[in-house]
């Protein structure tokens, strides 16, 4: 059971965490308090649920390198649509956050599937036009606080039951998370066409088809992101969360998803994501500059890859084996 | 180009390093074989896939090497380039005891293999296909392009292969490709060339490029092992041959001393009674029928009737079309014309889950690669071509797939600790058995398996036999790919022989017999008539 334990990668993040909380906390003994941890948790929950699409999508031995340009885009659209009309009701922002942020995801979807673009190619270059895009509808310009409504930058901050709205948010994405991939034939479809796409061709699984709606459900979060990432810095402008899917990547790789497809758990992934939520807020807190704090992300990410790899390899021998067998 | 230096070292050497040669008759007294190997044996776990080989190649000659699939000849091969060593025997280069322990000391050895599938880089040219790993340089360690092209196109000129050296390699076809495979082998002055099939993706006018390409070959003293299952180049560029039957040498000698027929009986002499035979089943009504299914490329007009409890095998040599046909059938490719009936209902068949269900399935030929998903747990291995049945309301019923996956786990004694161990802790076979189980948890009646026992030991053969014997008791029915004569004649109720994309005919296995059977599958005129 233990050594079942440490080969499984989430109790090795969970330890992980509690090293670097323990850590800090002997330069800063209040970081540990639950109130801060809660506060960690309610700044990570942006990144923990947008890691959960990016984790589906990479599942499929596919990248979404436009999550964040896909965030920016839609945020964008509520708050500018909020600007223009703030009696709307805040209902249909976030349904339209999510109705831009799926579309956004499908068109990266559809050129995977039906153009057959590698995702890496296509995802790059729609991060772009993304980005382009919100120059175009804003012209350049910022959406503030002050032209956004009260009912609009409230909500993510009001409190129930001692946590604030986005954190429930989170919680409750990771929860129809763990539903989705485990309990559904999409689900299971994520992992055996990464896994082994033939296998999965010959199971009457449609390779193409999943890995489009992987980059839709990723989109769809996306979206919903984005109004929450504009509400809560209560600004909305074309860089907003610029380079932020660098961070959504590495928190799917250092909680063991493969790069390589087909192996990755909901777990795994939160926790990856509040381990780099963990350092961006610890390392402020004890004085240690924000270049440190890059180079110190970087680091954890190749140390992760490297776990990874170790792992992977051990997988690779046994298929070596095999295949001696078989000849 | 003056490598005409390798004449027969026959010095001071040894007395004689080759000194049991199985039947062959030391034709002239003087002439001594370039490579000798002698007692060669190679297993693998559960399986003897040479035992005891002898062969000898002579320079300026051509030897062919023959077998049925599995018989050995891949694994030798592989001995001779360095990437198996062989358990016992010795290796005699030019009457020097050599060990070959890696591709490279096989190209220092003056070996080289020219293969089925080329391996060989589109986007490089042919210069430097021909030249990768072994580029000219000039005096300051840079890639001297002048040089290697000029020596490439003399290669190709030895070749009388007319291929400019600047081009890309994916403009060329695949008949040039060859060419630029074997200019490799040239160039690393190669003298003794091993051609694995060369023929097999070729049309009629390039295997005569290649015919002649081999005649170049023997011309400037080379030894080479050419292997091949069509007996009619055999006959027309060999001047020996060496038969393989289950990883042993069961003839050699020179081709002026043999007919075709003599080497079909040496190939197939094995007896029947290995293999488990199929038992006895009612055959019921028909099942499916399929009428006219036609490839644009890869086969054409197969029609047959299949029925209940009937185990239908198809025969054929590598390349004739079968899996392609299986594929076709199963949705991954799709076909240009025929139908197909499945219990009197006609099915359109556009991807693999219609085929499912219509209770359809086809089990490939690399289970390993092609039908485990390896980190994925048994029990969603097993369930995976199952989901449908598995979900209620979009919802995985996971108590369910345990519970369909213990069922299958429990009949194909499979052996594992727990049902949510990843599929990649597996051993091969136990592997094997759950990809089996993934289809048999589909509920077919119809079951497609191709090689069943390709690559597996005896014991386990006979177990998937009497496996497949029970399928077909239960009323299932089995379409078995094969490509050896023992499992096909003891297992088939008819054989469905293909050749070149073609049905080449079916026989009831009463009136089956392995001659009949290798000389449908190889469009041999002798036996035509037999």
């Amino acid at each position: 059971m233990i050594g079942f334990l440490l080969k499984r990668r989430e109790p090795q993040i969970f330890a992980a965490i509690l090293v670097l909380i323990a850590l800090i906390s002997t330069r800063f003994p209040g970081f540990a308090a639950p109130a801060n941890l809660a506060e960690v948790f309610n700044d990570t929950a942006i990144l923990i649920v947008l890691a959960l699409g990016q984790m589906a999508v990479i599942l499929t031995r596919c990248i979404d390198l436009s999550v964040a340009a896909n965030l920016a885009l839609s945020g964008m659209i509520v708050a500018l649509l909020n600007a223009a009309h703030p009696d709307l009701p805040l209902a249909v922002l976030i349904l339209v956050a999510l109705v831009s942020g799926l579309l956004l995801g499908a068109i990266n979807g559809l050129l995977v599937w039906k153009v057959g673009i590698p995702s890496i190619v296509v995802t790059l270059g729609t991060l772009a036009v993304y980005r382009g895009v919100i120059f175009l509808l804003a012209g350049g310009a910022w959406v503030n606080a002050h032209q956004m409504s009260a009912v609009f930058l409230n909500m993510p901050r009001s409190v129930i039951l001692g946590l604030p709205v986005l954190a429930w948010t989170g919680v409750l994405i990771v929860a129809l998370g763990v539903l989705v991939i485990r309990y559904t034939g999409f689900g299971r479809a994520l992992y055996a066409v990464g896994g082994n796409p033939v296998a999965a061709v010959y199971a009457g699984l449609d390779v193409g088809r999943t890995q489009f709606l992987a980059f839709c459900l990723s989109g769809l979060l996306s979206g919903l992101c984005g109004y929450f990432w504009v509400s809560r810095y209560a600004v909305a402008y074309v860089d907003v969360a610029n380079g932020f899917e660098l961070d959504v990547i590495a928190a799917c790789v250092i909680g063991g998803v493969s790069i390589g497809g087909g192996i990755g758990s909901v777990a795994g992934t939160v926790l990856g994501a509040i381990f780099l939520g963990v350092i961006k807020n610890a390392l402020p807190v004890v004085n240690i500059s924000p270049f440190w704090q890059m180079a110190i992300s970087g680091s954890v990410i190749i140390i992760a890859v490297v776990f990874n790899a170790r792992a992977e390899k051990k997988r690779g021998r046994l298929i070596l084996k095999q295949a001696r067998t078989a000849s | 180009m003056s490598h005409s230096a390798f004449t027969l070292v026959r010095p001071d050497a040894r007395p004689t390093t080759s000194p049991t040669l199985a039947p062959e008759p030391s034709t002239e007294p003087g002439k001594r074989p370039l490579l000798t190997m002698t007692g060669i044996s190679k297993s693998f776990p559960g399986v003897r896939a040479l035992n005891g080989v002898t062969l000898d190649l002579y320079s300026g000659e051509v030897t062919a090497l023959i077998g049925e699939n599995g018989a050995g000849k891949s694994t030798l091969v592989k001995i001779l380039t360095g990437i198996y060593q062989p358990d016992e025997g010795e290796i005699v280069i030019e009457g020097r005891p050599t060990l070959l322990p890696g591709a490279q000391a096989a190209t220092e050895a003056g070996i080289a293999a020219i293969h089925q599938e080329t391996v060989l880089f589109d986007e490089l040219t042919v210069a430097e296909n021909i030249y990768i790993g072994h580029q000219p340089r000039t005096r300051l360690g840079l890639i001297d392009w002048a040089i290697m092209n000029r020596n490439a196109a003399r290669v190709l000129d030895e070749l009388e292969a007319r291929i400019d050296p600047t081009m890309r390699l994916k403009d060329l076809g695949i008949a040039q490709r060859h060419l630029v495979a074997i200019g490799r082998a040239l160039s690393v002055h190669s003298r003794i060339v091993i051609m694995d099939e060369p023929t097999a993706a070729l049309s009629h006018k390039e295997v005569e490029e290649l015919y002649h390409v081999v005649e170049r070959l023997k011309a400037g003293d080379r030894a080479i092992l050419f292997i091949s299952h069509k007996f009619e180049e055999v006959f027309r560029l060999a001047d020996r041959y060496t038969v393989f039957r289950d990883g042993s040498v069961v003839g050699a000698g020179e081709m002026a001393d043999v007919k075709s027929a003599d080497l079909v009986r040496m190939m197939v002499g094995r007896s029947v009674d290995q293999v488990f035979p199929k038992t006895d089943v009612a055959i019921g009504p028909t099942v499916m029928q399929v009428r006219g299914f036609s490839h644009p490329t890869e086969f054409a007009d197969i029609s047959f009737d299949l029925h209940r409890g009937e185990i239908l095998g198809i025969y054929g040599l590598v390349g004739a079309g079968r899996s392609e046909f299986a594929q076709a059938l199963f949705g991954i490719t799709r076909p240009s014309a025929g139908t197909v009936t499945i219990e009197g209902k006609p099915v359109t068949i556009r991807r693999p889950s219609d085929a499912i269900g219509a209770g359809l399935v086809y089990v490939p030929e690399e289970r390993g690669r092609h039908g485990a998903v390896l980190p994925m747990s048994i029990a969603a291995n097993i369930g995976m071509a199952s989901l449908g049945r598995t979900s209620k309301a979009g919802f995985l019923d996971l108590a369910r797939e345990c519970q369909l996956a213990r069922t299958y786990a429990e009949r194909l004694e499979l052996r594992a600790s727990a049902l949510n161990q990843p599929v990649g802790t597996l051993s091969g076979g136990n592997q094997q058995k759950v990809v089996i189980g993934k289809w048999l948890a589909t509920e077919p009646r119809i079951i497609v398996l191709d090689e069943p026992t390709k690559g597996i030991d005896i014991g386990s053969k006979a177990a998937v036999h009497a496996f497949m014997s029970e399928l077909a008791g239960a009323g299932l029915s089995v379409v078995m790919i094969s490509s050896e004569l023992p499992e096909v004649l003891g297992m088939a109720d008819r054989i469905l022989v293909m050749r070149e994309g073609r049905m080449a005919g079916i026989l009831a296995r009463t009136n089956a017999t392995p001659e009949k059977l290798v000389n449908l599958a190889t469009g041999n005129e002798t036996g035509a008539a037999a």
